[in-house]
């Protein structure tokens, strides 16, 4: 007895197979994972459940019935909820106001009654929220308790989470578990998107692993093991990028120093912040998102104001310089979001010159020949795949993270930023990253990489430093560091280093 | 309620059909307004001809097209190059306003120049003031994030009411009472180009502000740096690119060209300044640079076009009774289908 | 006795000024929430304005009149919803185009009817509603047009209401700031996006009607001389909330009321009358500059939504 069938899906785009001939079959009161890695096709599944994609061909089945779903509100209509990494909230609403959004059709809304039912809802589900708080003001964890509550109110039976313990520390995972098990309790299905082996081996009744767009298997979790899984999951053995021995880190390059800012919206992100990178090192910054790492990233690329505090570059002030000051510096600066640290409708030409325009102008006009040349040399060295006249936007994410590498070490800085350089890349592109900044650090820079994928800073750090709402609450180095430690500091639960400022 | 739900596709149109576009655009355009030239008792075909083409059988008729296009071509290069940089400049209508002041000032004062120094003078004269009239909008919009479209539309009305005082006031014609300037000097009036015609070294002056403004956005740094901030300001930015003062000169360069806009006007038809100098000159502009896709050397072309049904219009109203306000009504049916195709050369609707 | 009088014809006149710009305004709030900047409210209310009168004129009603006009201003407001929403084209421009077609097809229309005489033909107006006639200073604030009453006491509760205690209020709100969220919510954006600009439309089109109808019984060419783009700046004053939107309103009406009152009380000023005249213009720009520093604009607006 199935509560939602899905067979022989096929979505693609373009040339891309996301989906070959899919089988999904979901049973009624069963938290059941969807095991993948990147890519493998696990999201777009279920956003053909949900609507928000229609299949090429193929069958869905809800309540035995053949069902044409068209959009989120015919999903709704069936009972099928999706809570989407990129929350689906109104931020000036209040709770409430987003959880009945759409869903209640009287005329005149009684906000007191109203407040009241989501309140009684969420007591229900045994989920913890003030339904009058305004949404902009929550926490991430209270957030995705929001959009629960949202598919839960709209009478969902079939709960999808796609990917939902990517922005929460351990704690709130445990508690996000808490209210799915509950859930369970009572009859409803939750469909767990994750590619974190120890999550679906602690919540799930069931298990479908995707690979390369097809269904590989499904079974039981009480009888496989997380090896079993890894296998299915990856298909391949993995190479590791290799560190090649202890860093010479001697000669401090760059320098943060009691470095505050805010976050744009008046609220302090950074507090304090110190540490070193010496040249030759990796230094890796961990934790989980929204702790301060967008707003560091930021403020060292010059396009954040800090608000006091030092940046120095080979002992000169940088703190508060423009970007252009940065890159003169010395700094090479890639940006946390590709899309936004260029200039999509240019073409990569443009792009890949645009730090150093001066270099390229001759008394103001643009010296072409040289622009193309330069950039035919770095497509080549960085084995770009585009041509200098394509424009950046319709680059893969791969290429563009190589053009905007290329663009930075070109120049070979003394200093990279590196933040969450390999977000949203596949296994290829991600080793290619790798490489590039183990051979920066090879070749004297410091690198400082901010990421949120733990096993990244454990393979490429010399030294790891843990940022947890906007402060650095320990530096250890890497072979000092196991996952569990660094996950109690990660929640904040331990904080290693009160006065923070290493001796440099 | 049913409601038809469309899906846009990006997929990239045919290349034959990118090359039917102008052609489709003017048939759809036909289509739409044949139906107001039918109401004012026209044959639609009849009056297309007297619309597009006998305007440009003779001579004279034909050489006023150019006059018509002359502060076409400079509004709609000016509001392109503040749209290249993503600043709004819905303001070329009181920019134009300022350099033609400027310019009725000016042409009083430059008695006895030779003609070649009051064109310099009186290009700079009007460049400055359409740029001083764009300024504070644009610090506004640069440094306290004022929106520019407002704030441009507002000071549009507030100079008309400067303009209304000065003529009402000081300059008011004593003898005759009309509010306009007092003519300008002869040395200060711009070259007749052609014998028993109004084309004059107006026309020039746009054609080599069109000639600079292509060089400067394909050739130079700068312009790079213009598209970039127009393209993506955050991308700009992260690559080092001083968004802000970027910005700021583009609506500064904008107002400026639309000030030229005024005074060729002013030296080159009118010969004073008045209340009526412009018919919407600077709206068109916004919509003659949208037609030529922000492509200086296609908005100069475009510009020619607008001209064209300008003069058109008035043809079409003179022999056939039809109103000249099919002039309008063709520009903006025009403007909306292109917008259209625009989108339909990049995207596919389709209905789910 | 003087004071108050002038005081009383001063705020009659402040309502009467405001009246068209606040219909106008109101219309502009319900499109800029929903995530669309309507730049065609200055040809809407020129097209109303004329739709009204020829109506007016023909039929002899001047109710037929003003129904007629509402009628103009949904039909453009649904044709930029088509350009904005369904076609999702660049807001400025496509606003811009409206503008220009609406007074297009008004100056033709016009033309064909009435010729190009140099007297503009009239029609008897909507007459002034004369409630406590007798009480001498709130009689002269109280005789105001219908529109006016309907303007401030039903167009501006009841868009308040709408917009925050209704459901539709809240869907409103939300495909202006979150597309995205409303349409996982299962609302409909696209269908939302065109009631409100269609609405809006009507609204537009009944503050130029206004001018038409009670103020001129006569339309002209100046008939709304750049109110629609006070009503754009008033909105972002009034923080794209009715009620504040009104204060907004009032203050413009007031300062362009000021204006009339001492032209018409002749009063020989050492400045020339055009400096009034622009005040209104200049204040808004300062309110703007003050205002626009908190102004919450709605997170989606000028940006057009499409399904992946």
């Amino acid at each position: 007895m199935h509560v939602v069938e899905m067979r022989q899906i096929t979505k693609q785009f373009g040339d891309v197979i996301a989906n070959d001939r899919v089988e999904f079959q979901l049973k009624r009161g069963e938290i059941h994972a969807l095991l993948g890695e990147n890519g493998a096709g696990k999201t777009t599944l279920m956003r053909i459940l949900f609507g928000l994609y229609r299949e090429d061909s193929g069958e869905v089945i809800v309540d035995d019935q053949p069902v044409r779903i068209g959009s989120p509100k015919d999903a709704i209509a069936l009972g099928i909820g999706m809570v989407t990494q990129h929350f689906a909230l109104v931020p000036p609403f209040s709770v409430a106001e987003n959880v009945i959004m759409g869903y209640r059709d009287s005329l005149s809304m009684d906000m007191k009654a109203i407040e009241a039912e989501v309140a009684s809802s969420a007591k229900k589900f045994t989920i913890e929220i003030d339904p009058s708080a305004i949404v902009r003001h929550l926490s991430v964890g209270q957030k995705q308790r929001v959009e629960i509550l949202k598919a839960l109110f709209r009478e969902a039976r079939v709960l999808i989470l796609d990917e939902p313990t990517a922005v929460l520390v351990p704690q709130e995972v445990d508690a996000l578990f808490d209210i799915l098990r509950n859930l369970r309790e009572q009859g409803i299905s939750v469909i767990f998107i994750s590619h974190k082996l120890n999550e679906v081996m602690a919540i799930s009744d069931r298990v479908t692993v995707l690979r390369d767009g097809r269904a590989i298997s499904t079974i039981d979790t009480s009888s496989t093991t997380p090896s079993e899984l890894a296998k299915m999951m990856v298909g391949r053995e993995t190479f590791g990028v290799t560190r090649q021995g202890e860093a010479v880190a001697d000669q401090p390059i760059l320098q943060v120093e009691r470095l505050c800012a805010d976050d744009g919206r008046g609220l302090q992100a950074l507090k304090d912040i110190s540490f070193v990178v010496n040249s030759g090192e990796i230094l890796g910054i961990a934790g989980v998102g929204g702790n301060g790492q967008k707003e560091l990233a930021e403020t060292l690329c010059g396009t954040r104001q800090p608000t006091s505090g030092g940046i120095l570059v080979r002992d000169k002030q940088m703190s508060g310089a423009s970007p252009s000051e940065m890159t003169a510096a010395g700094l090479g600066r890639v940006p946390e979001d590709r899309h936004a640290g260029m200039v999509g409708e240019l073409t990569v030409a443009d792009n890949m010159v645009m730090e150093h325009l001066s270099r390229f102008t001759k008394r103001g006009m643009l010296d072409r020949k040289a622009i193309k040349n330069y950039t035919d040399q770095l497509i080549e060295q960085f084995q770009i795949k585009a041509k200098p006249s394509d424009r950046a936007r319709t680059l893969s994410g791969g290429n563009m993270q190589k053009l905007l590498l290329a663009r930075v070490l070109a120049n070979q800085p003394d200093v990279l930023i590196a933040p969450q350089p390999t977000r949203g890349l596949d296994v290829g592109a991600t080793e290619y990253v790798h490489n590039q900044l183990l051979e920066q650090r090879q070749r004297g820079a410091a690198v400082l990489l901010i990421s949120e994928d733990l096993d990244e800073i454990l393979a490429l750090s010399d030294r790891i430093a843990v940022v947890y709402e906007g402060e650095i609450v320990g530096v250890l180095p890497v072979h000092d560091a196991d996952i569990e430690r660094l996950g109690l500091m990660m929640s904040g639960v331990i904080k290693e280093n009160k006065d923070a400022v290493p001796q440099i | 309620m049913p409601f038809p739900k469309f899906r846009l596709e990006k997929t990239g149109a045919p290349m034959w059909f990118r090359g039917l576009i102008p052609v489709i655009t003017l048939v759809l355009t036909f289509i739409l307004t044949s139906g107001l030239i039918i109401w004012g008792k026209a044959n639609p075909f009849e009056a297309y001809y007297y619309f597009l083409i006998d305007p440009l059988a003779g001579r004279v008729s034909f050489l006023e097209v150019l006059v018509k296009s002359t502060p076409l071509i400079l509004t709609g290069i000016a509001v392109t190059v503040a749209f290249v940089a993503g600043y709004y400049n819905i303001g070329a209508e009181g920019q134009l306003y300022a350099g033609a002041l400027a310019a009725a000032w000016l042409g009083t004062v430059l008695e006895g120049v030779s003609t070649p120094v009051a064109i310099l003078v009186m290009v700079s004269g009007g460049f400055i003031a359409g740029m001083i009239w764009a300024l504070i909008p644009a610090l506004l919009r640069v440094y306290l994030n004022v929106d520019e479209v407002v704030t441009t539309l507002l000071t549009n009305s507030i100079i008309l009411f400067i303009i209304s005082a000065i003529l009402n006031g000081p300059w008011r014609d004593p003898q005759s009472g009309w509010p306009q300037s007092p003519e300008i000097a002869e040395a200060a009036r711009l070259p007749q180009l052609a014998e028993r015609s109004r084309l004059h070294f107006g026309f020039v002056i746009a054609l080599v502000a069109v000639a600079v403004i292509w060089f400067i956005l394909t050739r130079t740094g700068f312009g790079l740096k213009l598209r970039a901030v127009g393209l993506g300001k955050e991308g700009a930015r992260f690559a080092g690119i001083q968004v802000k003062r970027t910005m700021l000169l583009a609506a500064l360069i904008s107002g400026g060209l639309a000030g030229i806009a005024g005074y060729v006007e002013v030296a080159g038809i009118q010969y004073h300044l008045i209340g009526e100098l412009s018919p919407g000159y600077g709206y068109t502009g916004i919509i003659i640079a949208t037609m030529g896709g922000l492509n200086a050397l296609a908005v100069a072309a475009s510009g020619l076009f607008f001209g064209l049904v300008e003069t058109g219009a008035q043809t079409v109203s003179r022999a056939l009774g039809v109103p000249v306000y099919l002039g309008e009504i063709t520009q903006a049916t025009m403007l909306l289908v292109i917008l259209g195709m625009f989108l339909l050369q990049r995207y596919r609707i389709r209905r789910v | 006795m003087v004071v108050a009088m002038f005081i009383a014809t001063l705020t009659a006149a402040t309502l009467r000024v405001a009246t068209p710009i606040l219909l106008a305004a109101i219309g502009e709030t319900f499109s800029e929430r929903a995530g669309v900047l309507n730049l065609g409210i200055e040809g809407i209310m020129f097209l109303g304005a004329f739709v009204g009168f020829y109506t007016a004129d023909v039929s002899g009603s001047l109710w037929v009149g003003l129904l007629a006009a509402i009628m103009s201003g949904i039909l453009l407001g649904l044709l930029m919803a088509f350009f904005t929403v369904t076609l999702g084209v660049n807001q400025h421009v496509s606003g811009l185009g409206i503008t220009l077609l609406a007074s297009g097809l008004a100056l033709y229309a016009f033309r064909l009817n009435y010729g190009g005489s140099a007297t503009p033909p009239s029609i008897p107006p909507f007459e002034q509603l004369t409630l406590l006639e007798n009480i001498p200073v709130l009689g002269t604030i109280l005789n105001q047009y219908m529109l006016t009453y309907i303007g401030f006491l039903l167009v501006v509760p009841i868009s308040w209401w709408v917009m925050y205690r209704t459901s539709f209020g809240l869907k409103i709100r939300a495909v202006g700031e979150n597309p995205e969220a409303a349409d996982a919510a299962g609302i409909n954006v696209f269908r939302i996006r065109y009631i409100a600009i269609a609405a809006g439309g009507g609204l537009m089109a009944m503050g130029g009607a206004f001018l038409s109808l009670s103020q001129l019984g006569a339309f002209t060419h100046g008939i709304i001389a750049g109110r629609g783009w006070v009503a754009i700046a008033l909105v972002i004053f009034g923080n794209w909330n009715p009620s504040k939107v009104m204060l907004g309103s009032l203050i413009f009406g007031g300062t362009y009321a000021l204006q009339l009152r001492l032209q018409a009380m002749g009063l020989q000023l050492p400045i020339p009358y055009e400096t009034f005249l622009a005040l209104p213009y200049i204040v808004t720009i300062i309110a703007l500059v003050i205002a626009g520093r908190q102004a919450s604009y709605p997170a989606a607006l000028l940006k057009p939504y499409r399904r992946e």
